[in-house]
């Protein structure tokens, strides 16, 4: 067998000339017995992980084979409650079975996203290996959105195909910094991180400020925060009187430090995802950071469950839809993004996800579906509220990870 | 995969072979043929299992240790830089952790033990017509998933629920609080619901190896035991637990092993006051994204589990337990 067999003509005679003269050279039998013995070491050597690909050719719209025309399919992952159902037949979606009917794509919804970094966790794979992770368009939080399109796993979208969006598309979105000027994804809602209480478990306490939540010993072994580290730390540092969009390493730190204090004193019962909701309902949770749209949603069952704003400010960001890299059916996925960017469809998914509405004109059309919904400062924001809203400062790739690192042993692990 | 599933190739049946193949003096191709065919026969046997262990447990079990002396980042890639240091760092920043998960699960394990015993004991040797009917029912819990039935742990424990109103008014949680188990009249996100939950999720694995070396216990033994003045203690010391002995090793091992690298309970009934370890190396995997770390964590964890295991085992006297 020859050693060089199945190399490319040039390959092969580079190898060959490496190991006949020079240091590489080596009988063939030394080479043999050295490969023999190095055996286990150098396959475990060889198990190493490629780096994220930073290759951004492949993210350009041409170079992505698209299936659009001939599949007229779309896979789309969003968060489980994220979309409007009818309240008969809670199979039924009434703006994405219009969507489907007018554009006779037929849409495969999938609730599968339930944390950021386990749905990144599942899709990375495939997506360091350049395969099509089977979902033509994901719905992830701006930084986790941030980190796809950093490692050029996320597809430039055309403007072309999305008019209204582009039109549509509020102002203050626009300008995101882990997307700037939205060349890759575009916001499927804003969210906005506040501190809820149950009234009932307060004993009609009002709890308006993290500092409560951290340091009132009525309250003790029953708040919560999130395990997402851009909502906790954020709202911590807004009220440490420290602006979440500039801060510094040791801000974080202090941030930190002073969370860590909480937990070492038991006054956190958990850092929780998305399933704070039934504690807080049942009063297991008095108090607790929390999304304002899910709290809206338990306020309809609920009149017990409040939320507050806290003087210092909240914390905004968004939910972005994207087309991972290699996914088949980028127009598809544009479509639909477009679809949901006409004032009408907007006003109807706001009004059943009840969270910020990004697009220009949904507040005038939510006025024929709910007078109430369309004064509704967290669906449709003021000025004032507007201004209320905090990003959390854009981060680099080690920054992130360091800041990950601090934050996961402070929730325990 | 296809030589798994077709059996050797001609050749006489297992069963059909030992008239020809013992004979010494036949024609050395035809029964040295059968002789070599009959002798490779425990081999085919062992293939499934072999290949199964192969892809499933060796090949990941390499790459984990692979990367568990990388070093790098996520966005610059990993490589192998034999790293040693991953494994020092993971013990002095998560010391407590394994600390905490391995005291929990002898906890979880000891109580298993006291509580699946006597259960054990009833069903195989007092239980009569009960006996399967019984056995359903412990093995019954299995037919929903562990995550569900830890979930309703927590509706169940919940602070304003039944449950901690019993114990409360019983004064019991001033005694598990005085213990450093609960705090604050509560039993949800302290230790004692981790270590409640762990001996519930794993008691019928203790229950079903003890259940199995009861039920094959000759019960003339006791009588034998009985009629020679032994009290039923001493009957229980030197009679039935020694010939339970197998069943308790299994057992305790089968709830140890899966308890230590447990995190749904820590996650779902602790605070982050008793994360277990399993906790921060999903931790580390999926948030912080430091693979090198997490896999030198579960080597860690391997490596500490194998040599208690060993430890006891010897202990234990395995030799005699067959």
């Amino acid at each position: 067998m020859d050693l060089f067999e199945g190399l490319p003509e040039p390959v092969a005679k580079a190898w060959e000339r490496s190991l006949t003269t020079g240091r590489a050279a080596m009988s063939r039998r030394r080479l043999l017995r050295a490969a023999s013995l190095a055996a286990a070491g150098s396959t475990l050597a060889a198990c190493g992980i490629p780096p994220a690909a930073g290759d951004k050719s492949g993210t350009a719209p041409e170079d992505a084979p698209d299936h659009s025309r001939e599949e007229k399919v779309l896979n789309f992952a969003n968060w489980p409650l994220y979309i409007d159902v009818d309240e008969k037949n809670k199979k039924k979606r009434p703006t994405l079975d219009r969507f489907e009917r007018e554009s006779g794509i037929k849409v495969k919804y999938i609730e599968d996203i339930n944390d950021n970094n386990e749905f990144y966790g599942k899709i990375k794979p495939q997506l360091a290996a350049g395969q099509d992770t089977g979902r033509d368009l994901v719905c992830l939080t701006d930084w986790m959105a941030g980190r796809i399109i950093r490692q050029g796993w996320a597809q430039r979208l055309d403007p072309a195909n999305l008019p209204h969006a582009v039109t549509n598309l509020e102002d203050r979105f626009r300008a995101a910094a882990h997307d700037p000027g939205r060349q890759y994804s575009y916001p499927w809602a804003g969210t906005a991180c506040v501190v809820a209480y149950n009234k009932k478990a307060t004993k009609g306490k009002k709890v308006t400020s993290v500092t409560q939540l951290l340091e009132d010993e009525s309250l003790k072994g029953r708040i919560s925060m999130l395990t997402e580290m851009t909502d906790t730390i954020g709202l911590t540092l807004l009220d440490m009187g420290v602006d979440s969009e500039h801060f510094s390493a040791d801000d974080f730190d202090a941030a930190v430090a002073r969370i860590q204090k909480a937990v070492d004193r038991r006054q956190l019962r958990r850092f929780s995802g998305n399933d704070y909701m039934d504690e807080l309902n049942s009063g297991d949770i008095a108090a607790c950071l929390a999304w304002a749209g899910d709290v809206v949603q338990l306020q309809f069952d609920n009149p017990d469950v409040e939320f507050a704003v806290p003087d210092q400010g909240y914390l905004f960001g968004t939910d972005d839809l994207l087309v991972p890299a290699k996914a088949r059916h980028r127009s598809n996925a544009e479509a639909l993004i477009d679809y949901y960017y006409q004032p009408k469809e907007a006003a109807e998914l706001a009004a059943w996800v009840n969270y910020i509405c990004p697009v220009t004109g949904a507040q005038a059309e939510m006025e024929k579906i709910d007078k109430e919904l369309a004064d509704a400062p967290l669906i449709f924001p003021d000025a004032r509220m507007i201004a209320k809203g905090k990003n959390f400062r854009p981060m680099s790739a080690k920054e992130e990870a360091r800041f990950e690192e601090k934050f996961s042993k402070l929730i325990g692990a | 995969m296809t030589a798994v599933a077709t059996p050797p190739p001609a050749g006489p049946a297992p069963g059909a072979a030992p008239g020809t193949g013992q004979e010494p003096g036949t024609a050395d191709s035809a029964g040295g043929g059968r002789r070599s065919r009959r002798g490779l026969t425990p081999y085919w046997l062992l293939l499934p299992a072999g290949l199964w262990l192969a892809v499933f447990f060796v090949a990941p079990l390499f790459y984990q240790a692979s990367t568990s002396v990388q070093s790098g980042s996520l966005e610059e890639g990993f490589r192998v830089t034999w790293q040693f240091s991953n494994y020092t760092d993971a013990l002095g920043t998560y010391g407590e952790h394994f600390l905490r998960s391995f005291g929990y699960a002898a906890v979880a394990t000891a109580l298993c033990l006291l509580i699946g015993y006597p259960l054990a004991y009833m069903i195989a040797v007092r239980a009569g017509r009960w006996r399967n009917l019984l056995l359903v029912l412990v093995i019954a819990p299995f037919f929903t998933s562990f995550l569900i039935r830890t979930l309703a742990w927590k509706t169940i424990l919940s602070d304003g629920g039944p449950v901690v109103a019993v114990l409360s008014s019983l004064h019991i949680l001033d005694v598990t609080g005085w213990l450093g188990l609960t705090g604050d009249d509560r039993v949800l996100a302290t230790p004692l619901a981790v270590v409640c939950g762990l001996t519930y999720n794993f008691l019928p694995f203790m229950i079903l190896p003890l259940y199995s070396s009861l039920e094959r216990m000759d019960t003339s033994l006791l009588e034998a035991a009985r009629d020679l003045y032994a009290t039923p203690s001493t009957t229980f010391r030197k009679v039935t637990f020694p010939l339970s002995l197998p069943g308790v090793v299994a057992g305790t091992l089968l709830t140890f092993i899966p308890a230590s690298g447990d995190y749904i309970n820590a996650q779902l009934l602790g605070s982050p006051n008793e994360q277990m370890v399993g906790n921060a190396i999903q931790k580390q995997f999926l948030n912080v994204l430091d693979y090198p770390t997490a896999a030198a964590m579960s080597f860690i964890l391997m490596a500490l589990i194998l040599i208690m295991v060993s430890g006891y085992l010897r202990k234990a006297g395995t030799e005699e337990l067959v």
